[in-house]
């Protein structure tokens, strides 16, 4: 590509996900100053809720990540592990799925009802668990965000070429000194983006915090914001607690971009997980542990809602032709969104890696770190906040419910861009390394290059981002509960509407279609990756 | 001209000539405003709206959003242009609102037929159903349920119940005007010691529900008329409504037209058809809530076991409107210690 083309094209895919939140508070803005009441300021409440928020948030993410560490080492030493490809797409599961099904299904291991109680029941206890509380939030919130650091951090390690593995072994290196020299730089080169990312999906955190966190005390803003919005209807107080929770998220975004040090890309040729170092056997025994823990940790709560789903009435459910429409508006507004994503995430990740070659050694260039983290902010603007904002846009020239799958796609494809380029950054940044002074002697450039350098190498990671796009939008609701009706409706949609009205078990029923569904994705997503495999 | 002023207008010059006038009412149809549940496939919405084109010859359009708060602020945000004829799914602690903006017309219907508990006049809103929040219990895991709302609050903390956020939930703000309307200014005292009883606090209906029938709790914040569901389409009587001494406070729904509707003749037409029977007979079985004016037949027996408030509770939607924030403010301070 040209030598500007690239760095435009990043900044025209931030300019797009900027005009879509930003436009939104205009929005919302406009119609503040048109009269509907002005704004008077945080009260100690707020500060409360915002202390909370973020106190809950880095807990969080911490312990996400701590734990996702040893995880990602194992699985990586362990390429052979019985079942790791079904472990791994088992991990994509949790983000697929709506909060409320994921807080059942906690709730139906840890909870006072749970498996662990009549465990403990079992063995003569008598304590009862208590999970409600800033405990049963961090659960949760492991639940959802370890299996995806697991993954992103599987993905860095992944990028180490197999020189560094067979060096290594001959040079005689301890474990210490292995993952001090060869898997803490890889790792330390993606984890900043990867801690932001988890921070940002907890911080908005709505339903978990208030039905695992056991009273008002443990309020996030994103609740603040629904309920000035929803409940209060005062626009002003929403678009000030959306600017708050902006402003909180890149102070932290700041600080973890300084604690990250930039480092420097391997140049070999092959990604390979072959590995010749040979471990101890109490090594390789510690690594199992991990895994089946880990691996027990995030199956236990989705195998409470298979069980509960398996009591659905499938043989109704299944000729159930609104529920078919359901399945395939949610396949089609999840594909399209998916693609638009990719599209964008891979605009981005190769606008920063330019600035980024281009810069050589030094420290990041201010374009390069907005490149990198500023299309992850589009996750603390609430999809209610981007909803309204538009709805207020749009109400006078189209009629806004005609609206709902554009912006469905929209701001699914939005929130899904943070993920994408987490998946794509590490594999993009290697194979531009390995090759850019290549193609620059050969003269290869432009779509090109793309098709003969890149696209073979990217084929995997560019299938992996797809299929994880595609399940976070599939889980999706927020932006359907605002702009839904009766023409978009999708499957959580559709899941909360039965819950809502009885239907316990049919809702359980679509959590375990929907579960399916995602784990058929993860499946046809390796699939791809296999045959890109075998065509090298 | 301001710069919002030129999109504006320029916004509008395209809409005009792609054609697309919101305004008009096309002949011979209504459009209804109401919440999802309403127009779900086992809601009422389809029978109503096949009855209705049946006496009408016209075109229902139900429009959905997510539930009765939502249906305010999208009449809000559309003003005056809004295209609804008729909104239906508002409830009492809104009307107040909802009156207020001046996109409501009186509605100038016959209300004679309408019976709530309590009595209801009003010149612009019709309700169509009402319902009484209670404690529903689980009685394979309770023998001895409250009796009243202060054996609710003083009883054994090691028996929890499920309740609503008032800040994001109907059936929360429901039991904080229950509170208020039984121990008034000792409410904020009656929080605090009910709060050790409250296992979580849930920003809404399904998410309670959900821990409820799961187990979690043996008692959660539902409707009187929820056993009936479980009566009728489970075949179990496991789960019943708890009877409190002091009453139960009372949810009544109401539709109304709005200002633009009144021009169109179906408005009034399809408001004297709401308290008919055509429309009172899809109610209890698919609303889950008792009729408020009469059925075309006695209601499925399973209505006659449910508990029957000696006492309605209601609070005046001004009142509720004018004290909403601060009672908020004092649940979440006797929430919060």
């Amino acid at each position: 590509m040209p030598f500007r083309a690239r760095q435009l094209s990043g900044i025209l895919a931030l300019v797009l996900l900027s005009l879509l939140a930003g436009g939104a508070l205009m929005g919302l803005v406009f119609e503040v100053l048109g009269g509907v009441g002005g704004f008077t300021g945080f009260d100690s409440y707020i500060w409360r809720i915002a202390r909370f928020t973020l106190l809950q948030a880095s807990l969080s993410t911490l312990l996400s990540v701590i734990l996702a560490l040893p995880l990602a080492r194992a699985l990586h030493a362990r390429p052979d592990f019985p079942g790791r490809s079904m472990i791994l797409r088992l991990f994509a599961l949790p983000l697929a799925l709506p909060a409320l099904v994921a807080v059942l299904g906690i709730t139906s291991i840890y909870g006072r009802n749970g498996l662990l109680a009549a465990g403990m029941a079992y063995l003569g206890m008598h304590q009862i668990p208590d999970i409600y509380g800033l405990t049963g939030i961090l659960l949760a919130h492991i639940f959802f965000n370890l299996p995806l650091a697991t993954r992103l951090i599987l993905a860095s390690l992944d990028t180490i070429p197999e020189d560094y593995w067979k060096l290594a072994a001959q040079l005689g290196m301890s474990e210490p000194t292995r993952f001090r020299l060869i898997e803490w730089p890889a790792i330390l080169r993606n984890l900043p983006g990867i801690a932001g990312l988890i921070f940002m999906l907890c911080v908005t955190s709505f339903t978990v915090v208030l039905t695992l966190g056991g009273g008002p005390r443990a309020t996030t803003l994103e609740v603040a914001i629904y309920q000035a919005l929803h409940f209060d209807f005062d626009i002003a107080r929403a678009v000030a607690l959306t600017l708050l929770q902006l402003a909180l998220t890149l102070a932290i975004l700041a600080f973890l971009g300084l604690a990250g040090r930039p480092t420097e890309e391997g140049q070999t040729f092959r990604t390979t997980t072959r590995r010749f170092d040979d471990p101890e056997r109490a090594t390789r025994l510690f690594g199992s542990v991990l895994i089946a823990c880990g691996f027990l940790f995030v199956a236990a709560p989705i195998a409470g809602t298979v069980v509960s789903g398996a009591s659905a009435d499938f043989g109704r459910l299944l000729f159930e032709p609104v529920v078919w429409r359901a399945i395939m508006t949610s396949i089609c507004l999840g594909a399209a969104a998916a693609f638009l994503s990719v599209l964008l995430a891979l605009a981005l990740v190769s606008s920063r890696e330019h600035v980024a070659t281009a810069r050589g050694y030094g420290p990041a260039r201010p374009l390069e770190r907005v490149l990198d983290l500023g299309a992850s902010l589009i996750l603390v603007v609430p999809p209610i906040v981007i909803g309204a904002g538009w709805f207020i846009l749009s109400r006078h020239y189209v009629d806004p419910f005609s609206l709902a799958p554009v912006m469905v796609v929209a701001v699914n494809a939005a929130m899904a861009v943070p993920f994408a380029f987490r998946v794509l950054r590490p594999a993009w940044d290697t194979m531009a390394a390995r090759n850019n002074r290549l193609c620059a002697q050969l003269g290869i450039a432009g779509w090109t290059r793309f098709r003969l350098i890149d696209w073979p190498g990217l084929k995997r990671s560019l299938g992996a981002a797809f299929a994880f796009a595609m399940a976070l939008s599939l889980g999706d609701l927020g932006t359907i509960a605002l702009f839904g009706n009766d023409t978009v409706q999708t499957l959580p949609y559709l899941l909360l509407q039965r819950m809502g009205s009885y239907r316990t078990a049919d809702a359980a029923g679509l959590a375990l279609i929907l579960g399916i569904l995602c784990m058929g994705l993860m499946m046809l997503a390796d699939r791809a990756q296999g045959d890109a495999d075998a065509g090298r | 001209m301001r710069p919002v002023q030129t999109i504006h207008a320029l916004m509008l010059a395209l809409a005009a000539t792609l054609g697309a006038n919101a305004g008009a009412h096309a002949a011979g149809k209504l459009t209804v405003y109401t919440y999802e549940s309403f127009t779900a496939e086992w809601g009422p919405g389809p029978k109503v709206k096949e009855a209705f084109e049946k006496e009408c010859a016209c075109t229902v359009d139900f429009v959905a959003v997510a539930d009765g708060v939502a249906l305010l602020n999208r009449l809000k945000l559309e003003g005056a242009s809004t295209k609804a004829d008729i909104v239906l799914g508002l409830d009492t602690n809104l009307t107040f609102e909802a009156a207020r903006t001046g996109l409501f017309a009186p509605h100038e219907t016959d209300v004679s037929a309408v019976k709530i508990p309590g009595g209801f006049e009003d010149d612009v809103f019709v309700p169509y159903d009402y319902g009484y929040f209670a404690v529903v219990y689980d009685s394979e895991k309770m023998k001895d349920p409250p009796a009243s709302l202060k054996a609710l609050i003083e009883g054994d903390p090691g028996e929890k119940i499920v309740i609503q956020d008032p800040r994001t939930s109907t059936p929360g703000l429901g039991l904080l005007l229950w509170v208020k309307s039984v121990y008034g200014d000792d409410a904020g005292k009656a929080w605090e010691k009910l709060k050790g009883r409250v296992l979580t606090v849930t920003p809404g209906w399904s998410e309670a529900y959900g821990l409820f029938t799961k187990g979690e709790a043996p008692m959660v914040l539902s409707y009187t008329t929820s056993p009936a569901y479980h009566l009728i389409a489970d075949k179990s009587d496991r789960y019943k409504a708890a009877s409190f001494d002091e009453g139960h406070y009372l949810q009544v729904e109401v539709a109304a037209r709005t200002v633009n509707g009144a021009k169109n003749p179906l408005s009034a037409q399809f408001l004297k058809f709401m308290i008919g029977t055509a429309f009172q007979d899809a109610i209890p079985e698919t609303n889950w809530m008792y009729p408020a004016a009469a059925t075309s037949a006695p209601l499925n027996p399973a209505f006659d076991q449910l508990v029957k408030p000696a006492k309605t509770l209601a609070l005046a939607p001004q009142q509720v409107f004018e004290n909403r924030k601060n009672w908020i403010d004092e649940w979440l301070l006797a929430m919060s210690k």
